[in-house]
């Protein structure tokens, strides 16, 4: 055999092995969306069948209205663009000083962003739990947006990247008589956009999923986030659980994400691809 | 440039700064302000205030009464710790070295240059960017005893599936088998970028030594990309003993706390049971575990000629 065909016929096997585990990997999405087009009667049919015998786009509207879904839609969208846009201001500005600015202390102080890095976040939960009630904040958005903005892990990507610049741009700005905030604003920041691309797609996903702390935090039904949201729905079923509507507000849930990620996934693999490697 | 003057010349300093490097300390420090202010209310402050409450037994609505090393007596002689701090280990075990072989064979794979690698790479990747809370009922639903996909799969081969999240002994193998399959893209994804660095060189070099392909894979990839595969090992150890998201959605650490972790164990102790002083000093048991084996590996990775690249 020459090596073409045996590079062919290698090629095909390769191909059909990871068309397989796609479908494994796909099957539970599939399922999810089928099952959400189901009649409940469908739903208890025994073996189970993948196409429902009918369409029923009712379960969406149903699902959507057994729970206030709009408000649990819109605060996770305030909370996922509020900390996005917080922590891009924050972490560049953080960034920055850290990387190019000098003055006593800096190191030490970056050395403690860095060491607080590794803290698992149940050590933060139960103190931070308490300060949110002493402000006054527990049961509140801003209790999921406040400490996710200020994260050292964004600190330090963002400096890391700036690190990475070239100086000389910066140098003829200030020659030319620009002050530190302005080299920021007009030189640093616009070179800085895929970084930003990077940490923002990650900061609103990272938002979106958040669970185990809304989880602590909130309690009021008009404060909830979607993911609260949907084991609200999960928790109150009892007896027959009417899972294709169940699996209408899975679906309808995820779906922003995937666009999102699809939409953003040059940067998204960029940040993991980069992290995993220097890091 | 128009920088207010700084009126420090009556103060005297060991050495002075000149004008301008007081302008750019004072600009790093505004700059930096933000984001530290953030940093010492929400994660400083957290840090030592979790340390401190680890001494107290405190319900959140009497004063904090200073007990000493009570909870710390306490946390040893109690059974649950042990058995969710083992539920942990059982669940970090078993879910951490499968997801990362598999990993690697699927990034190998993908790494053939085929057509559609991007498709697959998305593909294997989709369930990682998900909720874990929509894809664990998603999963609950899979599992179910009498309607589930598992169970009439694995009935095609003639066997009677279990009730996999209400049964002690399947609860926490279902639980894995979930968190595999969404969990699988990130290790893949780090696997393949590293292999995409491998030298084309060492394969031919190896060739003309006669290595066969397995031999290629043993001894020229897996050394050449173990500083990824260690960074993988450390990520995937310190992120699983930490999961709580599909173990609160499918089991509710049930049955019988078999798949109680620790995370689960110090959410009941500080919010459902209000027992904010022993939740911090599990909080800080958990540290301590994830210190202690992050240093074990560090040293392993260090010492062990095959795990380092030459």
């Amino acid at each position: 055999m020459s090596k073409k065909t045996r590079r062919r016929i290698g090629n095909a096997l390769a191909t059909g092995a990871s068309t397989l585990i796609g479908i494994l990997f796909f099957a539970p999405f599939a399922w999810m969306v089928s099952s959400s087009f189901k009649d409940i009667s469908e739903i208890y049919d025994f073996p189970p069948k993948f196409i429902p015998q009918q369409i029923k786009w009712s379960n969406y509207a149903d699902a959507w209205n057994a729970l206030p879904f709009d408000i649990f839609f819109l605060n996770s969208a305030i909370v996922a663009v509020a900390t996005t846009v917080g922590v891009i201001l924050t972490c560049s500005l953080a960034g920055y000083s850290f990387a190019r600015l000098r003055y006593p202390g800096r190191d030490k102080i970056f050395l403690a962003y860095l060491a607080t890095m590794m803290i698992p976040f149940p050590v933060l939960m139960v103190p931070l739990f308490v300060i949110m009630k002493n402000l006054q904040l527990v049961d509140t958005l801003w209790s999921l947006i406040l400490p996710a903005v200020f994260t050292p892990a964004g600190t330090f990507l963002m400096r890391q990247f700036i690190l990475t610049l070239p100086r000389e741009l910066e140098e003829a700005a200030r020659v030319d008589g620009c002050g530190f905030f302005g080299i920021y604003w007009r030189i640093v920041l616009p070179l800085m956009k895929p970084v930003i691309a990077t940490l923002a797609i990650f900061t609103f996903l990272g938002s979106w999923n958040e669970f185990l702390w809304p989880l602590i935090s909130i309690s009021s039904i008009d404060q909830k986030t979607l993911p609260l949201g949907l084991t609200m729905f999960q928790s109150r079923l009892s007896g027959r659980t009417p899972w294709n509507q169940v699996m209408a507000s899975a679906t309808f849930t995820i779906i922003p994400v995937l666009v999102l990620f699809i939409l953003g996934q040059k940067y998204y693999v960029k940040g993991i691809v980069t992290t995993g490697i220097k890091g | 440039m128009s920088a207010q003057r700084v009126s420090g010349a009556d103060r005297p300093r060991k050495f002075r700064m000149t004008r301008q490097a007081r302008v750019e300390a004072r600009a790093g420090y505004l700059f930096l302000l933000p984001n530290l202010l953030g940093f010492l209310i929400f994660s400083l402050v957290p840090i030592a205030a979790c340390l401190a409450l680890t001494f107290t037994k405190w319900n959140l609505i009497l004063p904090p009464a200073f007990t000493g090393g009570k909870n710390y007596q306490q946390m040893v002689s109690d059974q649950l710790f042990w058995k969710t701090l083992g539920n942990t280990a059982y669940y970090t075990i078993g879910a951490v070295p499968i997801a990362i072989f598999i990993a690697f064979w699927l990034a190998l794979l993908l790494n053939r240059g085929m057509r559609g690698v991007k498709f697959f790479r998305t593909i294997y990747f989709l369930p990682y960017v998900t909720l874990t809370v929509a894809i664990a009922i998603v999963w609950s639903w899979i599992y179910n005893p009498d309607l589930g996909l598992i169970n009439y799969v694995v009935g095609l081969f003639g066997i009677d599936g279990p009730d996999w999240l209400q049964s002690p002994t399947w609860a926490m193998p279902a639980i894995i088998i979930m968190s595999d399959w969404k969990g699988i893209g990130y290790p893949m994804l780090i696997f393949l970028a590293a292999l995409q660095g491998v030298p084309e060189e060492y394969y031919e070099s190896a060739k003309i030594d006669g290595a066969n392909w397995l031999q290629r894979v043993t001894h020229v990839t897996v050394p050449t990309i173990a500083p990824a595969t260690f960074y993988i090992i450390v990520i995937s150890f310190i992120g699983a003993m930490q999961g709580f998201d599909q173990f609160y959605v499918m089991t509710k650490g049930g049955p019988a706390y078999a798949t109680t972790t620790i995370v689960m164990y110090i959410y009941q102790q500080g919010f459902q049971w209000f027992n904010m002083g022993y939740a911090a000093t599990l909080a800080v048991a958990l540290f301590l575990v994830i210190s202690l084996i992050t240093a074990l590996m560090w040293r392993v990775n260090s010492r062990g000629p095959s795990l380092s690249a030459n």
